[in-house]
């Protein structure tokens, strides 16, 4: 089984361990992974803002880096869900092949791999951020509008973590605000509902907030630095990566 | 048209000056998503009958010209005058008309979407007709002179101390009294005196039934009924999408509605008006308004399956935080920023790009509307169409230009990572929205790519 490691943008400047800890997990659990040096960004920036149409350049690039692979798996809901829903290249067949290799970490470790244990150790409170595009796109878990019955890949693996207690939110899966370019074009929103969803973990005791997007967590992180809050937020491929 | 003031984002900065308010709002309109939820998960099979009005609405749309003509056939056999309005300005010119045969200048009218998106009030106040709003929210707005901010629940914005204060300058009741049952027993003699004395009545529509040509009109207070029984003269506006194939159909509709409204079973009065009463004349406006342009549109003809139940504005935590009315439209909310750019995309251009597209709309969505996904889409076809600022435009373009190219992107990513660490008020400073309330990340001390190279590489993996 060839893998390729999708690193998004943003997580590449600005959050680099959390690639790390997904590429050593991956390792750790036996996967020939590979990272394509050349790759930079799914497009999703430029596409949600309404410039689909630009992303040509950015989607044959992506298909030039992950093409010939297995399966290409990705620390992000949000990206994995753009590339399944939007990405169409100069090479249309390779792009349809990509489209259904790609898969988000944690549904790859749960649907793919079928981990069923964890050496990890995470001796903390932690709440789970429910990232939209991973949850309500991609079906990472059940969602609250629907009347149907409830499944978590990501609280199933986070369960498999010793030493970690995992707390309940009073709303389980509401948005952070975060929406890319939403969060500087509707600032006040954006933060408003940022600091509504920190104020849900830190009521309920997390020490630490995780979820599967680190785009969701840095707007999170950026406001819980701002109130000089003690509550971290690390992604969750930090924590089924973390050390016995 | 309506006359844009201020966009979108603008008008909700301007509501969270106020956060206190912004809490209670939010927390009002969860509370009644979570009653939605309560009663939904009393319905083993909702999600099946979600499902089962889905599809009536794809055949309805798909057949809305036989359906439409069926129901003006029933409805003209039941004694009831049809008429045709291609837009806004036609439904009002219509029912104007209809007022000024009968000679009357003070009417009544029950809740109706339809009337609000053709600012049917404004133009009867234009013609000299008094219009008295007789759902009780609605006429609380009225009074204060404001346009809904919620199509279920038109002033959910407004406190029970401020409807004191309106109902004091307005109805004469003691300053001071915000007891909500003092105020609605106050409201009530006051609407009682209206119906009394009106001689002609508007209602809204919310099913029109083509085998039988009858309308269904859902309210809690009564007030649609007691309008049009005392009235000589019945005026229904309606969207010509408010069409159902059959009588049985209407069970899967009433069932969602009211529990996708405000989680209530069903709403109080689900009223059913067929013919005119000995002596009454009935009328009912068929309304296009840019619906049928709408039908031809394949991203967009869906949105007309919409029954207006609001549960889309109680999920939207974007709503729930910014309020109805910084949606500058007669329907505010997720659903009303896929429907305002099909009527005007300048004026609306900013509707779309108020979301996340965090998707909980089209949970929600009695009918499966896909709104997330047509918000998407709207955005797409607003920036081809030109509604985009410049700056934007220059900026996204710049984006693309740098992800297109590994080199660029990867020598830009290490120049902006040395700027941020070694001159941090490039960054951090007023004109970056982003940290006006929050901190920027931390920078390290390099990119993945960097570390690969150096951590993986020289171990033989080479990709």
């Amino acid at each position: 089984m060839k893998v390729a490691l999708f690193v998004p943008c943003y997580v590449d400047q600005f959050y680099p361990q959390v690639a790390v800890a997904t590429l050593e997990l991956l390792e750790k659990l036996g996967v020939d992974v590979t990272y394509p040096d050349s790759q930079t960004c799914c497009g999703q920036p430029m596409a949600n803002s309404g410039f689909e149409h630009l992303t040509h350049g950015c989607n044959d690039n992506f298909v030039n880096n992950f093409s010939g692979y297995d399966y290409i798996v990705c620390p992000s809901g949000s990206c994995t869900l753009h590339v399944k829903d939007h990405l169409h290249a100069t090479n249309e067949t390779a792009a349809g092949a990509i489209r259904k290799r790609v898969y988000e970490l944690t549904e790859f470790l749960t649907d793919v791999l079928k981990v069923e244990n964890l050496t990890s150790h995470f001796q903390h409170k932690v709440g789970l951020h429910q990232s939209c595009h991973g949850q309500r796109g991609l079906k990472i878990s059940q969602m609250s509008e629907l009347v149907s019955p409830p499944f978590s890949k990501t609280e199933k693996l986070l369960h498999m973590v010793k030493g970690l207690e995992l707390i309940k939110l009073s709303r389980t899966d509401e948005c952070c605000g975060f929406g890319g370019t939403f969060c500087v074009a509707e600032e006040a929103v954006s933060v408003k509902m940022g600091i509504d969803r920190v104020a849900d973990h830190i009521a309920h005791g997390a020490n630490y907030i995780t979820g599967n997007d680190m785009s969701c967590l840095m707007h999170l992180e950026g406001i819980l630095r701002r109130q000089q809050s003690p509550v971290k937020v690390i992604h969750i491929a930090e924590i089924l990566n973390a050390a016995e | 048209m309506e006359q844009k003031t201020q966009d979108h984002a603008i008008l909700a900065d301007k509501f969270n000056k106020d956060i206190p308010r912004v809490d209670w709002h939010d927390k009002t309109l969860w509370f009644i998503r979570e009653k939605r939820d309560k009663a939904a998960w009393q319905i083993t099979e909702w999600e099946e009958l979600r499902e089962a009005a889905s599809q009536i609405k794809n055949n309805v749309l798909d057949n809305l010209h036989d359906y439409l003509l069926e129901f003006e056939k029933q409805a003209q056999q039941n004694g009831v005058t049809v008429h045709w309005a291609a837009d806004a300005e036609e439904h009002n010119r219509i029912v104007h008309a209809i007022i000024k045969e009968h000679g009357v200048t003070d009417i009544v009218k029950s809740k109706s979407m339809l009337t609000e998106e053709c600012h049917l009030n404004e133009y009867l106040q234009q013609q000299g007709i008094t219009v008295v709003d007789t759902d009780l929210g609605e006429r609380i707005v009225q009074l204060a002179g404001e346009p809904p901010s919620h199509i279920v629940l038109p002033c959910i914005h407004w406190k029970k101390e401020e409807i004191g204060e309106l109902f004091h300058q307005h109805l004469g009741t003691p300053k001071g009294n915000a007891d909500p049952q003092f105020l609605t027993a106050a409201a009530r003699e006051h609407l009682r005196q209206r119906f009394m004395t009106s001689r002609l009545a508007i209602t809204g529509v919310n099913f029109a039934v083509a085998e039988t040509g009858e309308i269904v009109v859902c309210t809690n207070e009564g007030n649609a009924d007691l309008g049009v029984q005392l009235a000589e003269v019945h005026i229904a506006c309606m969207g010509i999408e408010k069409i159902i194939p059959q009588r049985k159909h209407l069970g899967i509709f009433l069932r969602l509605l009211a529990r996708s409204a405000t989680g209530q079973p069903v709403t109080t009065y689900s009223s059913h008006f067929r013919k005119p009463r000995p002596g009454q004349t009935m009328h009912i406006v068929l309304v296009d308004n840019g619906r049928s342009a709408r039908l031809q549109q394949e991203s967009f003809r869906n949105a007309l399956k919409c029954i207006r139940c609001g549960a889309c504005m109680n999920t939207c935590p974007v709503y729930r935080r910014s309020g109805g009315h910084s949606y500058h439209y007669a329907i505010a909310g997720p659903i009303g920023s896929i429907l305002a750019p099909g009527l005007d995309m300048k004026q609306h251009a900013d509707l779309p790009f108020a979301s996340t597209l965090c998707g909980s709309c089209s949970n929600v969505c009695p009918v499966k509307i896909n709104i997330h996904e047509q918000l998407y889409e709207w955005r797409q076809v607003l920036v081809k169409n030109g509604h985009v600022s410049p700056a934007k435009k220059a900026g996204i373009s710049g984006m693309a230009a740098v992800l297109s190219r590994p080199g660029i992107y990867k020598f830009s990513g290490a120049v902006g990572r040395w700027f941020m660490k070694y001159i941090p008020a490039l960054v951090n400073n007023k004109l970056n929205p982003w940290y006006k309330q929050r901190e920027m990340p931390a920078v390290p001390k390099q990119s993945f790519n960097e570390w690969y190279r150096e951590n993986r590489k020289q171990n033989g993996k080479q990709s």
